[in-house]
């Protein structure tokens, strides 16, 4: 599985989930290049292992485990993925 | 101390503990964003021969995903700056001036040791136990290996509402085949094969709202194989107090996940199935009965009364009994007095200011810090730690910045590591857990499994020691 990050991070990017990332897998950090143009952060769906610490982290709902990503949101999934497959 | 944290003078500190946090600490020191050039040497001790703690005592053998974050500590481990020693214990092999004689500090990172009791008679009967022991004992842990439990009575139960308790719910219930997958020790293995045990019931003090699971954890305990999961409709009707807690906002979202899921389960109803985990809430132990051992458990029906904003569990006059033969409490770890360091009895953790040791009269121990749960108590998950380590490494940092460190008398590793050759010539250093870590995943390899943990210090020091040959 992984874990998605979605639309209310849109305008936040509050950085919280990073900080407790135990696996480093979300990015842009905010020393990393492309930061200040993303919309939102990205969970790297192969580094990931579920822990859970992001959505614990997130101070507005936006990580979502895989299967528990509201369909509103459903496309994120493939966002998050996308932005490390470039 | 000038030019400190150079080639000619790295900054060199001790980390006692090489669980999350410590690894967190070393990682954060070694690859310092702030401080790009700074040069550290980081010395990680153990107690036990191997590292990481409670990712290798603690988490469930069930969850190898989580076990995956070991990856990140053996990054850090690579790094030139870092050595382990591992079977080397503080306060038995090396103590407090020891280590201060070559680092500049000194970062314990040691975890809670012990687990909170729960003060009610009958509490030290034989069938008895705190969940850590069992988590120990199935984790392979060489402190434990040495237990029996008895699991040929029907019924357990577990006191606790957290994912300590989920975890061992789960393993007293997750059929052979599933957990002869995994990394569980072969001891824990051959024991929970011949268990009889058909019900696990786990109390929750306050409500279902109140629940300490994560949404994960919780979600799991429905999807066990051949495993009912049994909650009373009546226990996830809410009370007044805790609807209007979930719908102001003060609850969050995985309180409020929480019970959908558990609303969920209640419409369930029992299905027939092998094993079955009741989930129990808004009661609390009052004693442990059996004259020779355990055989089951007085309980009281609680009610939630809002005291100064927060929700605490009030005990009625309503009581039961439920027969069983063993009993885990999992309501909390607790952290032990460390050599040389001040210890606050009440919280079970050592006083700090954002990870500095503070003294019993109020004044900075210059040179001393904590992470983990020894510096915020048990509480948080992996990650949590990472965080938490970032404050101390900050504070350290700053420490050096503004030159309030102190200078040892001897900085050496070279020094060091005499010291340990004549204290503790059987230590392990971390080409010896990679040897030991080759041999248990090798061990596992035929059977289709992670890895087979080797569980008693003699073993793993013999393992440790074949690189050489």
């Amino acid at each position: 599985m992984t874990y998605v990050i979605t639309k209310p991070c849109i305008g936040t990017k509050d950085n919280s989930c990073v900080e407790v990332c135990p696996v480093d897998c979300i990015h842009p950090r905010p020393d990393e290049p492309g930061y200040e143009e993303v919309e939102h952060l990205h969970i790297d769906p192969e580094q990931c292992i579920d822990c859970d610490a992001c959505v614990e982290a997130c101070p507005v709902d936006a990580c979502f485990a895989e299967d528990q990503v509201p369909t509103e949101y459903a496309r994120y999934t493939q966002v998050n993925a996308a932005y490390f497959a470039q | 101390v000038p030019s400190l944290g150079t080639d000619k003078q790295p900054l060199r500190v001790a980390i006692v503990g090489s669980g999350p946090s410590g690894f967190y600490a070393a990682g954060h020191l070694l690859n310092s964003r702030s401080h790009p050039d700074l040069r550290v040497e980081v010395d990680v001790f153990d107690r036990l021969p191997t590292p990481w703690g409670l990712v290798r005592g603690g988490v469930a053998p069930d969850h190898p995903n989580i076990k995956a974050v070991s990856r990140v500590y053996e990054k850090i481990a690579r790094h030139s700056g870092f050595r382990f020693y591992g079977n080397v214990e503080y306060g038995r092999d090396v103590g407090y001036d020891d280590l201060h004689t070559h680092h500049h500090a000194v970062i314990y990172a040691v975890g809670a040791r012990t687990d909170r009791r729960l003060g009610i008679p009958g509490e030290d009967l034989p069938g008895s136990w705190p969940a850590t022991e069992l988590v120990g004992w199935y984790n392979g842990h060489p402190d434990y290996r040495h237990l029996e439990f008895d699991f040929s009575c029907p019924r357990a139960v577990v006191i606790g509402n957290g994912n300590v308790a989920a975890d061992v719910a789960r393993m007293l219930t997750l059929p052979h085949a599933e957990l002869a997958q995994t990394d569980v020790a072969e001891h824990a293995l051959a024991a929970l094969a011949e268990s009889r045990i058909e019900e696990v019931v786990v109390l929750g003090r306050r409500g279902p709202a109140q629940a300490a699971f994560t949404n994960p954890e919780l979600l799991e305990l429905g999807a066990i194989t051949d495993v009912d999961v049994v909650v009373d409709p009546r226990d996830v009707e809410l009370d007044p107090l805790s609807r209007e807690w979930l719908e102001t906002g003060a609850a969050g979202t995985v309180a409020r996940k929480n019970i959908e899921i558990l609303q969920e389960y209640a419409s369930r109803g029992p299905q027939g199935k092998r094993r079955r985990i009741v989930l129990r809430f808004l009661v609390s132990p009052i004693a442990l009965l059996g004259d020779k051992r355990v055989e089951g458990i007085r309980i009281c029906r609680n009610e939630l009364r809002d005291e100064g904003g927060s929700l605490r569990a009030c005990s009625t006059d309503a009581t039961e009994t439920i027969d069983c033969g063993v009993v885990f409490r999992s309501i909390g770890y607790r952290g032990v007095l460390l050599e040389g360091l001040p210890f606050d009895e009440r919280t079970g953790t050592v006083p700090n200011e954002e990870g500095r040791v503070v003294g019993e009269d109020a004044t900075r121990r210059r040179g001393d810090y904590v992470v983990g749960w020894i510096k915020r108590g048990p509480t948080g998950i992996i990650g949590t730690n990472k965080r938490d380590a970032q404050q101390t490494i900050d504070a350290l940092l700053a420490d050096l910045q503004a030159g309030d460190i102190v200078a040892p008398a001897e900085p050496s590793r070279e020094a060091l590591e005499e010291l340990l050759a004549e204290r503790s010539p059987d230590h392990v250093t971390y080409a010896g857990w990679e040897a030991i870590d080759r041999r248990e995943r090798e061990a596992g390899e035929p059977y289709g499994r992670p890895r087979i943990k080797l569980t008693t210090t003699e073993e793993l020091l013999d393992a440790a020691r074949e690189r050489v040959g």
